[in-house]
């Protein structure tokens, strides 16, 4: 097999961090080759390398066994090589065929001909099982229609090796497996496919070979055929890990959270919340999943009192909290941790301690008569920092120098030292480590144990399956349904994720109805046109 | 009853055509900036400055299509100083366009009074004389109302079109407004986002000194302190409300040339509204636009306003 990439100890170095260690990568002409790491591992690094966006220190680069220099995409894309980024770069305002086009040669330039492109884009979408509506604005489509329209825009300009950087992070599980069959269909054509990811269970189901990264260093290729998940993860995190967890029965009576019709509008005074009624018990576990952006933020802030309610009631421990403010929730034994946890869950400048005693600071032993009682401050701080286990120079380091894991463990330690009732925990292990995300998930089942009430945010389908009780799911505001213990079904979980209704599931043909609504991402870009000017 | 219709004359309609074109100029220019993705607070300086260095050139050359040029070359410096600051230094932009503002009206005033000393009336120059359109201009009362004006009116009515058509039927109109919308997806596949943001600015900055040309060369024949009169901040106001689209500003420019010439012929007819708060209304019209549409519009540029940095990774 002739090589399409070879990349020959690629170093890159960023002030303070040795990004890629002499990195040898080879990729042959046809695969599906997987770049696996954790987060930081350096694999993004290594692609935008790839494709031009950074310059190595040193190292080699080989496109179809040519040495070759890229200095800018513009010469990655010269050589055939398309990069789909994690975030995608596309512009929602402009149609699937201007944004295909754009700074490509026009055939009547300077005058546009989408004419033209369209018909090209639409051969290109029949050759390759790519199906999408050239005339539709990308605001209106879902992410999956999105991400199509960017391995079109890298065809379409000629690219035969495609790098894509995490691509299933923003897919439902029906749009994963859809974007395989895609993946399968672009290699029989001859295109060659770097897929990056830190799934496993990504790896094992689409690629030929996998190439491990970890902290920068190549740790090695192998054929996917002869390894296997364990081996993978042995690999990506230098030791022993444990995929699956123990959960033991818990005794369940006493609701704890209890959401009644809850109604609750967004920023746009749309409802982000319609209709939601839940109840969470002590000792379990119950998962909210759902496409992020379909009212999971929202949830978590109405509970938290952070978010007017607009209708209906939500009742802790069976008094309604509706009227309260969040300091009254709080001291009601309900603790948080939020999806931003650099923003919401710390601040960042302040110091291990600090951070520490932002929910209790006014509370003895911390203040006695008025004043900061610094002894127990430093004390309390020690002893969770031992506790839990954060790798810090002490009490008064600064949080902001400290790595992601290591933060959520400072949100962790002060939500859970106090022994909550309730837990809402909002993707608690977002952008961590395989380490640290074994260690959050450890707590939270350590807090079902107790018999605390445990709400659980996550777009990680695998994370909800392990650690949840019950499971249901929120699509536009609305809970499509409800699965629990033993008969979760993961197939069924995506498709309401798409939103479609529970008692619709099994009703022969489906009523797909396909896209988060184009309304909630207007929305979204209306709020962040607020903090110009 | 008789009274108020005799206002509305073919004169009336001849003096809106012709006011109304410096703000259409400026605002034809703001279209592209604001597109590009920079806001441009700083469109009154231009105008002065091209109302200004548009009577010194006529001046020194005894030419006032010599002076046309020099309004130009003023603005397009103004224009790329703006840019440097703005799209290089990264500064806030609002505070950028207010100080350019308050330098740009101080300033011509003090080098006015250095060139040409304090004088009872001002140094008179060449102008750029009405060109009548044979034949069109005869047609009955459309004609004198729209062709006996100076060529550079027609052209700010020209660029109307022209600018229409480059932002929406070109690739130059697509990449600068991709530039606007998001900037790191245009770099992404080569598009230069720094070199079209600073061809926007040069244009904006010599699109607005054109309409200040206007003013000194084709409406008067000499430089006035503060003769830009709110025209740059009116321009802006017509580029929101007119939904960043050339041919909605331009009509935003038609309205502020009719309540100019409204105004003046109110005054000249001696109805009893004080003159002050006819001065003002095209402002409050403005404010208002402002108010009102700001930031709703589904056409505005959504990375308006917003410094654009390169990074290694994304
Ligand atoms: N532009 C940059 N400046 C400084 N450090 C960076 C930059 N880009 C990446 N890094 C660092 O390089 C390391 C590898 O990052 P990255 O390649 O993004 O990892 P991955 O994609 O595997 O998650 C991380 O420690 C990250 O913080
Ligand atoms: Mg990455």
């Amino acid at each position: 097999m002739p090589t399409a990439v070879k990349m020959v100890n690629i170093v890159k170095s960023f002030p303070g961090v040795l990004a890629n260690k002499n990195v040898t990568l080879e990729v042959e002409k046809g695969e599906i080759h997987a770049l696996l790491g954790e987060n930081g591992a350096g694999k993004t690094t290594l692609m935008n390398i790839l494709f031009g966006l950074s310059q190595p220190d040193s190292g080699e680069i080989f496109i179809n066994d040519q040495r070759v220099s890229i200095n800018s995409p513009t010469d990655a894309i010269t050589h055939g090589i398309g990069m789909i980024h994690q975030h995608f770069m596309l512009i929602p305002v402009f149609t699937v065929t201007e944004n295909i086009t754009l700074g490509e040669h026009s055939p009547k330039e300077p005058l546009l001909d989408l004419e033209t492109a369209k018909n090209k884009i639409l051969e290109i979408g029949k050759s390759a099982g790519l199906h999408v509506n050239p005339d539709a604005k990308v605001m209106d489509l879902c992410v999956g229609e999105q991400q199509r329209v960017e391995i079109i825009k890298a065809i379409y300009r000629g690219a035969n090796i495609l790098i894509m950087d995490e691509p299933t992070s923003v897919l439902t599980p029906q749009e994963t497996d859809e974007l395989f069959v895609i993946l399968h269909q672009l290699t029989e054509k001859g295109n060659t496919i770097l897929f990056i990811t830190h799934k496993l269970r990504e790896v094992m189901a689409i690629s030929d070979r996998v190439t491990v990264l970890r902290d920068g260093s190549l740790i090695g290729t192998v054929k996917t055929k002869d390894t296997n998940r364990n081996e993978l993860a042995k690999m990506m995190v230098g030791r022993e890990v444990f995929l699956t967890f123990d959960k033991n029965p818990t005794h369940k009576e006493e609701v704890v959270l209890d959401l009644q019709h809850v109604y609750a509008k967004n920023e746009c005074g749309l409802h982000a919340l319609k209709d939601v009624s839940l109840q969470v018990k002590g000792g379990e576990i119950l998962g909210i999943a759902g496409v992020d952006g379909n009212g999971q933020n929202e949830l978590a802030e109405v509970i938290m009192g952070l978010r007017p309610l607009d209708r209906g009631d939500i009742l802790i421990k069976q008094r309604s909290v509706k009227l309260n403010t969040t300091r009254d929730i709080i001291d009601l034994g309900v603790s948080c941790i939020p999806f931003l946890r650099q923003k919401e869950g710390l601040v960042l400048t302040f110091s291990v301690s600090e951070n520490l005693i932002l929910k209790e600071w006014h509370n003895p032993p911390i203040t006695r008569k008025g004043f900061f009682d610094t002894k127990a401050i430093i004390d309390l701080s020690k002893k969770l920092i031992k506790e839990y286990n954060i790798k810090t120079t002490g009490p008064n380091a600064k949080v902001g120098n400290m790595s992601g894991g290591n933060q959520q463990k400072v949100v962790l330690a002060r939500e859970l030292s106090r022994n909550p009732n309730l837990v809402v925990a909002c993707h608690p292990t977002h952008g961590l480590d395989i380490g640290a995300t074994e260690y959050v998930r450890q707590q939270l089942l350590k807090e079902r144990e107790r018999g605390a009430a445990v709400l659980l945010i996550s777009t990680e389908l695998d994370e909800i399956m392990a650690l949840c009780d019950r499971i249901v799911v929120l699509f536009e505001g609305q809970i499509m349904g409800e699965v629990a213990g033993e008969k979760i079904n993961v197939d069924d979980i995506g498709l309401m994720m798409l939103g479609v209704r529970q008692e619709n599931l099994h009703h022969g043909t489906l009523a797909v109805a396909g896209c988060s609504s184009a309304e909630t991402k207007r929305c979204n870009v209306t709020t962040t046109e607020k903090d110009t000017i | 009853m008789n009274n108020i219709l005799s206002l509305f004359t073919e004169e009336f309609f001849y003096a809106t055509i012709r006011m109304a074109s410096p703000v259409i100029l400026a605002a034809t220019g703001e279209v592209f900036l604001q597109r590009s993705g920079i806001i441009n607070l700083g469109m009154e300086s231009m105008v002065i400055y091209g109302a200004f260095f548009g009577v010194l050139g006529s001046a020194l050359t005894g030419s006032g299509w010599m002076g046309l040029a020099a309004a130009m070359l003023a603005g397009t410096i103004t224009g790329l100083l703006y840019g440097f600051i703005v799209i290089t230094l990264k500064a806030n932009q609002s505070v950028t366009g207010t100080a350019f503002n308050i330098v740009g009206i101080g300033l011509t005033s003090f080098l006015a009074r250095v060139i040409w000393g304090i004088r009872e009336l001002p140094v008179q120059v060449d102008t750029i004389k009405p060109w009548s359109v044979p034949i069109l201009n005869k047609i009955p009362f459309i004609g004198h109302i729209l062709f006996d004006h100076s060529p550079l009116v027609y052209l700010a009515y020209i660029l109307v079109g022209v600018a229409t058509f480059v932002i929406f039927k070109t690739t130059w109109g697509l990449k600068v407004r991709a530039v606007g919308e998001n900037p790191r997806a245009a770099a992404s596949i080569g598009i230069n986002v720094y070199a079209w943001r600073y061809f926007c600015a040069i244009l904006a900055g010599c699109l607005a000194s054109m309409g200040g040309a206007v003013l000194s060369l084709v409406d008067l024949n000499m430089f006035v302190d503060g003769m830009s009169g709110g025209r740059g901040y009116f321009a802006l106001a017509t580029v929101i409300l007119g939904r960043w689209h050339p041919v909605g500003a331009a009509i935003g420019g038609l309205v502020f040339g009719a309540g100019n010439a409204l105004q003046m012929r109110m005054q000249a007819f001696g109805v009893k509204i004080p003159s002050d708060l006819l001065l003002i209304l095209p402002f409050v019209l403005a404010f208002l636009a402002v108010v009102i549409f700001h930031g709703k519009s589904s056409a505005k540029p959504a990375a308006l306003a917003k410094p654009y940095e390169k990074e290694a990774t994304i």
